[in-house]
């Protein structure tokens, strides 16, 4: 990635407008993300990822869930769907087989996409289907006000745990890998840098792919669970977190005050399923089969 | 414009009514289907899996109908007609994708063969109880389009017409067959591709810098695009603006919703399908749908061999009621007798649109068999008295 863009100007000159502008619906501003909030963060980084791969923006589409998450289709210039809560998953599915040259990305939260969508991201993972999903995962359901989610660790506070979190959460990037993801990484809203140039990766990546981002919700999160504000949270992150890529996900899952494994920790080959369904039909129609054309021609 | 002739098996065949309807979804151009199996509908998607490879499109197989009837709209704005299939259970958890289809105006067919309920009910014997879901299942105001094939024949032709339509009115649309109907096995005739009419999808002549995604066109219906064509638009659940934006406050959700219902309203009266005989000197009319409307033709005949002026009045289209021409009869006839394989649906609407100015008879069954023809006679007979 281009690490001249990363730089702040002390003084920003006149007419100096910020190099993610153009990544984002400037119309829609300001956004509704608390201050302190880590979904911005990464929506940044996500833009510095899409700067950096030089995709073709016209193709690249960006479908979410319902949540706070969830609100970032609407704030990226690009073909972007709010979806329903946890179905972002089928539908990128179906854009992405009826137009298989557009890069689906999957942005959404940890509650949209392993509670109430879990069944969809195991499935997606196990066909290996060409999505990049990218789940900010802030430890609960921060739109609804901050209840417990599958993410939320034990011993936490939520609002719909006053007396503490006694559920055992999902270690979300085991669970990736052992649904056949081709790309599992875990980063922070401190890992700026390594963030970014993961989503890059996973942009040129094939296959079903996957990056949790553990990001900040200072308004329900911590401040339920007296954790301080944003700028503790990233000093949080520092503390705790441990760069191991390539460490066996089984030993990444997270607590709520330890450490946090942070890495690439997956990046394998796998036919995708395109490319399952060409071989399959090849195979048993030879010359019979005619190559999808889903798009109507009228 | 004519069909695309790949997909039609022009021919005289030999199908049932959900084979009939798969053929129904390639004449009119879906190359993209996605479904979970469900008796009694899993042969439309069975034939489709078996067809599409020829074709050139996709089956996919999707975990649950959750995912099924959101992934045919991601195909759809990426571009594809497209289409799911389900029956009872499954088309209750497929409502809240209905609602999202109708607030993103998303074209789409869903294919609903009924079978007895609530609950998993009678999985393999037929029912016409789904027909006040098909219409208000999903939560808040909309509308939509709900279509009742009672042949092979229909399965064939009104598929074509229910994705046309959708096309024309940004809608869903249901094609709501019936266990009989989808396994009756009748002749079907496929006429040639360019004997075939296909509405195509109305796209924005627009550039981007000009366009607005969800700006009513004369017809109150906004012109189309498709992902990856450099538009950059945003689609959302939410209550919009003219540009899709999300927009919170009473004036858009009182313009926006207002507009779902309102465009539809030529397919309520003017444009409604409805297949009539004998109305010219009934006294009483038969209202059906579906297969009920084949039992219920014998029990007309019998009435007029009884010297009762019996007419018939059938729902091709059910949803938009056609209100208009059932107030328009209710006038000058004694009453309509309602046969339907549920305990009061649509007789409801009869009801309504009647306003007391004659009776209106339910001949109500529960689902499991078709009606007895005598049953429906005896309704008119005693009807006419
Ligand atoms: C079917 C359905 N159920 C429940 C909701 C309410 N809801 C909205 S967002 C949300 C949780 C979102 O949590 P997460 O995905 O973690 O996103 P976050 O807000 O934390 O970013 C819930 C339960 C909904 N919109 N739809
Ligand atoms: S509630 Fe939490 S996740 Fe939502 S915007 Fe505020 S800080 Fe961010
Ligand atoms: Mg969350």
């Amino acid at each position: 990635m281009n690490e001249a863009t990363l730089e702040i100007p002390c003084e920003i000159p006149a007419g100096a407008r910020n190099p993610v502008e153009p990544f984002l619906r400037m119309d829609r501003m300001p956004h509704i993300w608390c201050p302190g909030c880590g979904i911005g963060t990464t929506v940044n980084c996500f833009t510095r990822a899409l700067l950096g791969s030089k995709a073709n923006l016209d193709k690249v589409a960006i479908v979410s869930g319902i949540g706070c998450t969830g609100r970032v289709a609407g704030y990226a210039a690009l073909d972007s769907f709010h979806t329903t809560h946890g179905r972002a998953i089928p539908f990128a599915t179906g854009l992405k087989l009826s137009n298989p040259e557009l890069q689906v990305v999957v942005y959404s939260g940890d509650g949209d996409l392993f509670a109430i969508g879990g069944n969809h991201f195991i499935h997606a993972a196990r066909r290996n289907m060409d999505l990049k999903v990218i789940c900010v995962n802030n430890l609960t359901y921060a739109m609804t006000g901050g209840q417990t989610g599958p993410a939320t660790p034990t011993q936490v506070i939520s609002a719909t745990a006053p007396y503490g979190v006694f559920e055992p959460s999902f270690n979300l990037v085991q669970l990736a890998e052992a649904a056949g993801a081709t790309y599992v990484a875990r980063w922070t809203t401190y890992h700026v840098k390594q963030l970014s140039r993961s989503m890059e990766e996973v942009l040129a990546k094939k296959g079903f792919c996957f990056i949790e981002v553990l990001s900040p919700c200072p308004t329900l999160y911590q401040r339920r669970n007296k954790m301080g504000d944003g700028l503790d949270a990233m000093k949080f992150y520092k503390q705790v977190s441990k760069i191991r890529n390539g460490a066996p996900t089984s030993e990444c899952a997270l607590t709520k005050a330890g450490e946090i494994v942070v890495g690439k920790f997956v990046d394998r080959d796998r036919p995708d399923y395109l490319e399952l369904l060409r071989a399959q039909m090849t195979e048993t129609l030879g010359d019979r089969y005619v190559e999808p054309e889903v798009v109507c021609s009228c | 414009m004519h069909a695309d002739p790949k997909g039609i098996l022009t021919g005289v065949h030999f199908l049932d009514g959900d084979h009939a309807c798969c053929e129904g979804t390639l004449a009119a151009g879906a190359r993209f289907a996605a479904g979970y199996p469900i008796t009694p509908s899993t042969e439309v998607v069975e034939r489709f899996a078996a067809r599409i490879p020829t074709v050139g499109g996709l089956f996919i197989q999707m975990e649950d109908e959750l995912a099924a009837s959101i992934a045919i709209q991601g195909a759809v704005w990426g571009g594809a007609k497209a289409f799911t299939v389900t029956s009872g259970p499954g088309f209750s958890l497929m409502m809240e994708h209905i609602g999202y289809a109708a607030i993103t105006e998303t074209p789409c067919v869903f294919v609903n063969v009924q079978r007895g309920g609530p609950s998993t009910g009678l999985p393999t014997l037929p029912a016409q109880a789904d027909m006040m879901q098909a219409r208000w299942g999903s939560h808040g105001d909309y509308g939509i389009i709900a279509l009742c094939p009672n042949s092979p024949q229909e399965c064939f032709d009104l598929t074509i017409t229910g994705f046309n339509l959708s096309e024309e009115f940004r809608v869903p649309v249901m094609m709501m067959l019936d266990e009989c109907v989808g396994h009756m096995t009748e002749k079907v005739i496929i006429p040639e591709a360019d004997a075939i009419d296909v509405t195509p999808r109305r796209y924005t002549k627009r550039t981007p810098q000009e366009f607005r995604l969800f700006e009513p066109q004369a017809d109150q219906v906004p012109d189309m695009v498709r992902a990856g064509e450099g538009y950059r638009f945003h689609v959302t659940g939410l209550t919009h603006d003219e540009r899709g934006y999300p927009s919170m406050n009473v004036e858009t959700q009182d313009r926006l919703v207002r507009r779902l219902q309102d465009k539809l309203k030529p397919m309520a009266n003017g444009r409604a399908l409805c297949d009539t005989a004998d109305l010219d000197d009934a006294e009483v009319v038969v209202v059906s749908y579906g297969i009920t409307s084949r039992v219920a033709q014998r029990a007309i005949k019998l009435a007029r061999q009884q010297g009762v002026r019996a007419g018939k009045f059938r729902l091709i289209s059910a949803w938009p009621f056609p209100a208009g021409r059932i107030a328009a009869l209710a006038g000058r006839i004694k009453a309509f007798v309602v046969p339907e394989l549920n305990l009061g649906q649509m007789v409801t609407e009869v009801e309504r649109a009647t306003a007391g100015r004659c009776k209106v008879v339910p001949v109500s069954h529960a689902g499991g068999s078709v009606h007895n023809p005598d049953v429906i006679l005896k309704a008119i007979v005693e009807a006419a008295r």
